[in-house]
């Protein structure tokens, strides 16, 4: 059974807040859930081995080279700066080319 | 000939724009013209874009001087999910939290539609973030079914489907991460194709579940599917998980299809009159030759339950990037915690907030063996089940959903909206392409409403899966 701070406390870790009457009506779905989703405990799979080896990995592009040679020779998708002002148009608050942000560290 | 443009085909536009019997104004002016007089009642589409002259004169030019060389989707007016970026345009995924994003490049499906020549009605509606069965979950209204507009058209992808159904464009582009796709497809009486994991490249669309997400057509043909399919496909160095046109192994068949059916799978919860349809389009199948065997698929059961964790497990991770920092909605307060806060909190609609929590949930420390890693060893035996399956058939299939169109509101308790996707999901999990073909219609209270027949093919067998699709549309019309 999920309680009502168990839920406060997922939502505090995702960055959003739930009010009151959301939160009991939340905990209970929640519940429901998890009781539904709570069948797979009844399968029986050993996880970790190979046969059960997911097929899906992650792909990472490799690394640039040195940054002075062109675009292209680097393989990079673009020239550097073609989207810059697209981009910094979507920003909340700019100066610049720079995203303007709160201060996170303080002096006092 | 009696349709008017708008109800045309793509097959049958391209022919007809060829004959000069039709112009790529005329075609975008009925389509737009309906969109406009359709859309307040239905909310198929979020907005309707101005016409581009300059492509439609193109179009034409292209069409007038290559004639059957010019690409059949030049000239033809499409509708695009809200998820998927164009250049230039709002892309909001029906969210509060993208309203006013506009994108800043083209999805690579949009840029090879547009190599084509195609054209662009409008964005369309669909569930926040596309997570939903039935577009209820937009946060600009829910989209109404043409069929009967007290019900849903399905969803993720409502919009796109509704829009197609009810003519306010020729054909479609959705995505699909459990059924987004081929459930709304079946309940507007459409095709609809998720392809095969990595055949479409996903650079430029919003991502969910990105072991999961396809985009793929909704179509009134299943030549339609093919041919925006076949336009969209491919290699992308802009999406590392596209994959090249060999990766597995070459399937051929022969002009009869042998058709698996999971008998075990359709006892339960399948209302009466789709259960009689399914076998009906089964035994005019086999009236044409084709075969049906039986297939053991036991772990199948549990594939809704391993989709509930993996997805909400990725889309908390995918959704994590929203923090009103860079882009999107922005709220301020006291401190910088108090700007995620309200930005995500103001931001996120009742359902993706409910994913959120519970993909948080299954990936915490102390529940993620039991739930994450769980569910994806699931995952790789459900796909060693369909492989041993596929040994003896060509084909899986099954109904695309168990009941018709549901009312608005029907379904207010999340497990019963999830269990609509219960027999897509399992081609998500496994990556496999899938396909839903109309199967005729079901009355409820007086009214006929479309059901989907679904089909699962081996990874990359496409072709298989259009070829199922035209036996069922030719055995329909037998």
């Amino acid at each position: 059974m999920a309680t009502t701070e168990e839920v406060q406390k997922l939502a505090a870790l995702a960055r959003i807040r739930i009010s009151g009457s959301d939160l009991e009506k939340f905990t209970r779905e929640f519940d429901a859930i998890l009781a539904y989703v709570g069948q797979l405990e009844k399968l029986d799979v050993k996880v970790g081995t190979d046969a059960e080896r997911p097929a899906l990995r992650n792909v990472m592009r490799a690394d640039g080279s040195s940054r002075s040679k062109s675009d292209f020779e680097r393989d990079e998708p673009h020239a550097a700066g073609a989207y810059t002002e697209k981009l910094a148009a979507q920003f909340p608050s700019r100066e610049g080319d720079a995203l303007v942000v709160k201060q996170i560290i303080t002096h006092d | 000939m009696t349709k008017r443009p708008n109800e045309m085909t793509i097959g049958e536009a391209a022919h007809a724009l060829r004959a000069r019997s039709l112009t790529v104004r005329e075609l975008w002016d009925t389509c737009a013209e309906a969109a406009r007089t359709r859309n307040p009642e239905l909310n198929a589409y979020l907005e309707l874009f101005d016409a581009d002259e300059a492509v439609i004169d193109a179009a034409q030019i292209r069409i007038d001087t290559e004639k059957e060389a010019a690409p059949l989707l030049c000239g033809i007016p499409l509708a695009i999910k809200d998820n998927i970026l164009i250049e230039g345009h709002i892309a909001s995924a029906a969210s509060k939290m993208l309203e006013n994003y506009r994108a800043t490049y083209d999805a690579t499906v949009i840029r090879k539609l547009k190599e084509r020549g195609a054209l662009f009605v409008g964005r369309t509606n669909m569930d926040e973030f596309a997570m939903g069965s039935s577009t209820e979950h937009s946060a600009f209204g829910p989209t109404k079914n043409p069929h009967d507009t007290s019900r849903v058209p399905g969803g993720s992808s409502g919009g796109s489907a509704a829009a197609v159904a009810a003519h306010l464009c020729i054909a479609a582009l959705g995505t699909d991460t459990g059924g987004s796709i081929r459930q709304p497809a079946a309940l507007t009486g459409l095709a609809g194709l998720k392809p095969t994991y990595g055949a479409v490249s996903r650079s430029g669309a919003i991502a969910l579940g990105s072991s999961l997400d396809q985009i793929g057509p909704l179509t009134k043909t299943i030549e339609d599917a093919h041919i925006l399919y076949e336009a969209i496909r491919g290699l992308d160095p802009l999406d590392s998980t596209t994959i090249p046109d060999d990766l597995y192994p070459a399937r051929s068949i022969s002009a009869k299809l042998r058709i698996g059916v999971p008998r075990h799978l359709l006892a339960e919860n399948i209302t009466p009159d789709v259960r009689a349809a399914f076998d009906a389009a089964l035994a005019a199948l086999e009236k044409e030759g084709h075969t049906i065997v039986d297939v053991e698929l036991p772990t199948s059961v549990h594939a809704l339950a391993a989709y509930y964790v993996i997805q909400p497990a990725e889309a908390s991770a995918n959704l994590a990037r929203y923090d009103g920092v860079r882009y999107g909605l922005a709220k301020r307060g006291e401190t910088l915690l108090d700007d995620y806060l309200d930005s995500r909190t103001e931001g996120f609609g009742s359902e993706t907030r409910r994913r959120i929590l519970l993909g948080t949930f299954v990936l915490s420390s102390g529940y993620i063996d039991a739930y994450y890693r769980k569910a994806d060893a699931a995952r790789a035996v459900l796909r060693r089940e369909y492989e041993k399956a596929f040994e003896k058939c060509d084909v899986v299939a099954f109904p695309t959903t168990l009941s018709p169109a549901f009312k608005f509101g029907e379904k207010g308790d999340p497990v019963s909206m999830y269990l609509e996707d219960i027999f897509t999901v399992t081609a998500n999990l496994t990556g496999a392409p899938a396909i839903s073909v109309p199967m005729g219609t079901v009355e409820r209270e007086g009214r006929r409403l479309p059901v989907g027949i679904h089909f699962t093919a081996p990874h990359q067998a496409e072709h298989i899966l259009f070829a199922i699709g035209n036996a069922v549309e030719s055995a329909r019309n037998a």
